[in-house]
């Protein structure tokens, strides 16, 4: 016998589908390895992670408000990685919306109440965007990796966030605390259903996946994307204008990135601090990913991601692992999807031997 | 995998006993299916020593199947690959496996290079064959290509990285990792499709002297005069079947393009243009060398409607740069570009387009489709913001398709459909899509850069035709191309371009291929009078 790889001519939905899915069971399964060296029961610690995630209203509401960062930081690396525009710096580009929501929503500027919101979403859409156009525009200036600077100005961000909460943005009220002056109440997202914490944050997400959705499927700019992505040599011939397309989706994708900073301070918060994101620009990249970029997609495994996140949380409460199976899971998801991905692009084939 | 020895296959062995001593591989009944498709239909063929073996066939006749399944790239449903051992055994090869090919002495040379770019020639020679982390056997191996150089008239030099190399240096690199590697059988897979008429030539003198040392040469093409100038045997395949033997000094171009498409070819004849208003000038044009496009120092030319101009030269002279600013992906650096009289100021493709300058790239997969985009997407693509393919940015699928269906029929597009990838179809069929995505919209000018590299006759009958026709209702054309024949074809003016500048060589009529070579090598028109 012998095993031989056969290119795919084409994967189906269904196989695509298959793949992110066995990738989410089989990182699960894998990390049932050190949760029984932990010394618990893998059924019973997973059971429990189901529980925490969707247990209950306030479980659910939970996991869902922790999907709607990753929702939209999933977009923002889908949206990017289609058109082979490799942005790792949807992390800082969610701190930059942030900041910008709590420059505009804070009381600095005199704007009528309903307009706050519409304010505070389009100045952290295009802060975030132009975190995202400027590394694009280097590359096309320099041919500079967007890899290195997107992933570096992360750090750069978030140390300037730093010294604003530390130093002119400091909230004189917080006793002390590095954090923000709070949002105006007009600025604030509403909650989708009183005392949970879910908000309209959700809603923007969904609508976001929605849009983009039909961005890729039936809009010029969507069709422009997907041909420069692939061949750029081919749409540039074509006429397609390929840095302007680009610089559009670095603005998209850093935009999405930082609207995810917007309802994080908008919906949750209320302010700014330099703890606002536990690595959801990050984790988007894994939602990317687990997705196959897809938006619709994005959306499900945005849920699963945060689902892990809750629900092992509540777990680590119950007995006593630590909640960085979490972080081991997302992990190896990620690695498992890109294990499948080899899948949907060749067929593996038994073959004896005597065939011939 | 790599098992040599199998019962079934020594058994079989047996039955069929090797007598000419000559032979150095022979394939028996190989059969190949591909679901439904039968690309192999138990095809038989003997190789001998010394011999070049030339096999022919259009686009899709299985050449490229046939010697995939002898190099074990794919394996064979049924029939035996036989290869004589340096015992002077013939054994048989384990199918499925490149490795054993190789030991074997089979040496493959691919139509798509298979080196490292980022690594000398040497290194690229040795690659595979020895731990790179040796020392001392670096110059061993220098000392044993230098005598295969020297053997062969495989000039090249070996230190300088490949990704600087021309493509014929490229190629001879390819031909000196078989030889390094013993190679007694070597398989070129149509290796001119790449060259200039001069480096063919070289390869030529080359392989006549590979095979006078006891090489076997087989030489896949579809191009008839150089599988008349080179081979002393030519297969003929046609639908997976063997259509044909015969050895060349009895055959003829006309019975070899009747046997490789089954049957007689129409001949596309053309009749003289009539030359009316011009459409585009060049006055004084330069254009400085960008990457690997070359540079244009002077060219002046017009291209008049109703009349083919052909661009003659040796490849990497400027044609590079023509095209560019034809295609509207350049304008001139100094000088004057005027469509239709205006001055082109913008280097735009999308509103050469809109004006109706129809453009076939020169590397038609590369530039021409997205591979993973359908067939309908790259037939809108030229023109998806335009009111017939889309409407305030969204996308009008519809039409889309069935612009896309109409092409499909109308130019014969062999794909499963509208929605098929661009990268399932065959070198011919991507042409005939990009023929059908410029030539639907009735161009007044067109560029047509190398139209028929690497197409079979039938297609190549087919892209003159189109074009003659696109002639004949009035377009002005350029025909940039490197093969004479094809220029001679289709050309009612020649333009020759020589390191950069254009020489008006005049109505086709009055010329011949000599003067044209002259030409291309850079004899200028005035200095030396070509008047016999």
């Amino acid at each position: 016998m012998s095993l031989r790889l056969d290119p795919r001519e084409h994967a189906p939905l269904s196989l695509r589908l298959l793949v992110s899915l066995l990738a989410g069971l089989t990182a699960l399964l894998l990390v049932a390895v050190p949760v029984m060296a932990a010394g618990a029961n893998p059924f019973e610690a997973y059971l429990l992670m189901a529980q925490g995630a969707f247990g209950s209203m306030f479980a659910l509401s939970e996991t869902l408000n922790r999907a709607t960062p990753l929702i939209l930081t999933g977009l923002a690396a889908a949206v990017a990685f289609r058109a082979r525009l490799w942005n790792i710096g949807a992390e800082g580009q969610l701190y930059m919306g942030a900041l910008a929501a709590v420059l505009v929503g804070s009381g600095f500027l005199q704007l009528p109440a309903p307009l706050v919101i519409p304010a505070i979403m389009l100045a952290g859409f295009l802060a975030g965007g132009l975190m995202m156009v400027i590394p694009a525009m280097l590359k096309q200036r320099f041919g500079a990796d967007e890899v290195v600077i997107t992933l570096l100005l992360n750090f750069v961000v978030i140390l300037f966030i730093q010294m604003l909460i530390e130093g002119p943005l400091k909230d004189p009220l917080a006793m002390g605390w590095p954090q923000s002056v709070p949002l105006l109440a007009e600025a604030k997202f509403d909650k989708l259903i009183p005392r949970l914490r879910m908000h309209w944050g959700l809603i923007i997400g969904l609508v976001a996946a929605l849009i983009l959705w039909l961005m890729v499927k039936r809009t010029v700019l969507g069709f422009e994307i997907k041909a420069v992505g692939e061949n750029k040599a081919a749409a540039r011939f074509a006429g397609i204008p390929v840095d302007a397309t680009m610089l559009k989706v670095a603005l998209i994708s850093g935009g999405l990135a930082g609207l995810a900073g917007v309802g994080e301070v908008a919906g949750v918060k209320g302010y700014l601090s330099a703890d606002l994101s536990p690595g959801f620009g990050y984790s988007g990249i894994v939602v990317a990913m687990l997705a196959g970029l897809s938006p619709i997609g994005s959306v499900v495994a945005a849920v699963f991601i945060a689902a892990v996140f809750v629900g092992a949380d509540s777990m680590s409460r119950a007995t006593g692992i630590s909640n960085y199976l979490a972080d081991l899971v997302v992990a190896l998801s990620l690695l498992c999807v890109l294990v499948g991905s080899f899948f949907l692009r060749f067929r593996l084939r038994w073959q004896s031997r005597q065939e011939a | 995998m790599g098992v040599p020895d199998h019962p079934n296959i020594s058994k079989s062995e047996a039955q069929e006993p090797m007598t000419d001593p000559a032979i150095l591989l022979s394939l028996s009944n190989i059969t190949k299916r591909f679901g439904a498709l039968v690309a192999n239909d138990a095809i038989s063929l003997d190789l001998r020593k010394g011999e070049i073996l030339a096999l022919l066939g259009e686009n899709g006749a299985g050449k490229t199947t046939l010697m995939n399944i002898l190099f074990g790239h794919y394996v064979q449903d049924e029939g035996t690959v036989r290869v004589r051992t340096n015992g002077g055994n013939m054994t048989a090869l384990p199918p499925g496996s490149p490795g054993a090919a190789l030991s074997a002495g089979v040496g493959m040379v691919h139509q798509h290079f298979t080196l490292a770019e980022n690594l000398s020639g040497l290194d690229n020679i040795r690659l595979g064959t020895e731990p790179l982390l040796s020392l001392g056997r670096r110059a061993t191996a220098r000392t044993r290509i230098k005598s295969i150089i020297a053997e062969s008239g495989l000039e090249v030099d070996l230190d300088r990285r490949v990704a600087d190399l021309t493509v014929g240096e490229k190629q001879r690199i390819e031909i000196l990792k078989a030889l390094y590697r013993d190679a007694r059988v070597l398989i070129l897979d149509e290796p001119t499709a790449v060259l200039t008429p001069q480096e063919a030539e070289g390869l030529f003198v080359v392989l006549r002297r590979l095979a006078a040392n006891g090489l076997g040469v087989i030489f896949i093409s579809h191009k008839l005069g150089e599988v008349l100038a080179v081979s002393h045997r030519i297969m003929v395949l046609r639908g997976g079947k063997k259509a044909g033997e015969l050895t060349t000094a009895e055959a003829d171009r006309r019975s070899i393009a009747d046997l490789m498409v089954g049957k007689a070819v129409a001949q596309v004849t053309r009749t003289p243009g009539r030359a009316g208003d011009p459409l585009l000038e060049l006055d004084h044009v330069t254009l400085a060398k960008s990457g690997s496009r070359s540079a244009v120092a002077d060219a002046s030319f017009t291209l008049r409607a109703g009349e083919i101009t052909g661009l003659a030269g040796v490849s990497g002279n400027g044609q590079a740069g023509i095209a560019a600013m034809l295609s509207g992906l350049a304008v001139p650096d100094t000088g004057i570009m005027r469509l239709f009289g205006a001055p082109v100021t913008r280097a735009d493709p999308r509103r050469l387009v809109q004006q109706g300058v129809a453009r076939m790239p020169e590397d038609r997969q590369h530039d021409g489709v997205v591979g993973t985009m359908s067939v309908a997407d790259n037939i809108a693509i030229e023109e998806i913001r335009s009111p017939g393919f889309s409407r305030f940015g969204l996308l009008d699928n519809n039409a889309m398709r069935a612009r896309a269906e109409s092409a499909i029929a109308a130019y014969d597009v062999r794909c499963p459909g509208p929605d098929a990838e661009a990268r399932l179809l065959s070198g011919g069929n991507v042409q005939k899509l990009i023929l059908a995505r410029v030539l639907e919209r009735e161009p007044r000018i067109i560029l047509a850069n190398q139209p028929t590299r690497g197409l079979d006759i039938g297609a190549q009958a087919e892209v003159h035709r189109r074009i003659l026709a696109a002639r004949d209702r009035g377009a002005a054309v350029l025909v940039i191309s490197e093969d004479l024949d094809e220029l001679f074809a289709l050309a009612d003016r020649f333009l020759v371009i020589h390191a950069g500048d254009v020489v008006d060589a005049g109505p086709a009529d009055a010329l011949d291929r000599a003067t044209i070579g002259l030409l291309m090598a850079g004899q200028s028109h005035t200095t030396e009078p070509l008047a016999q």
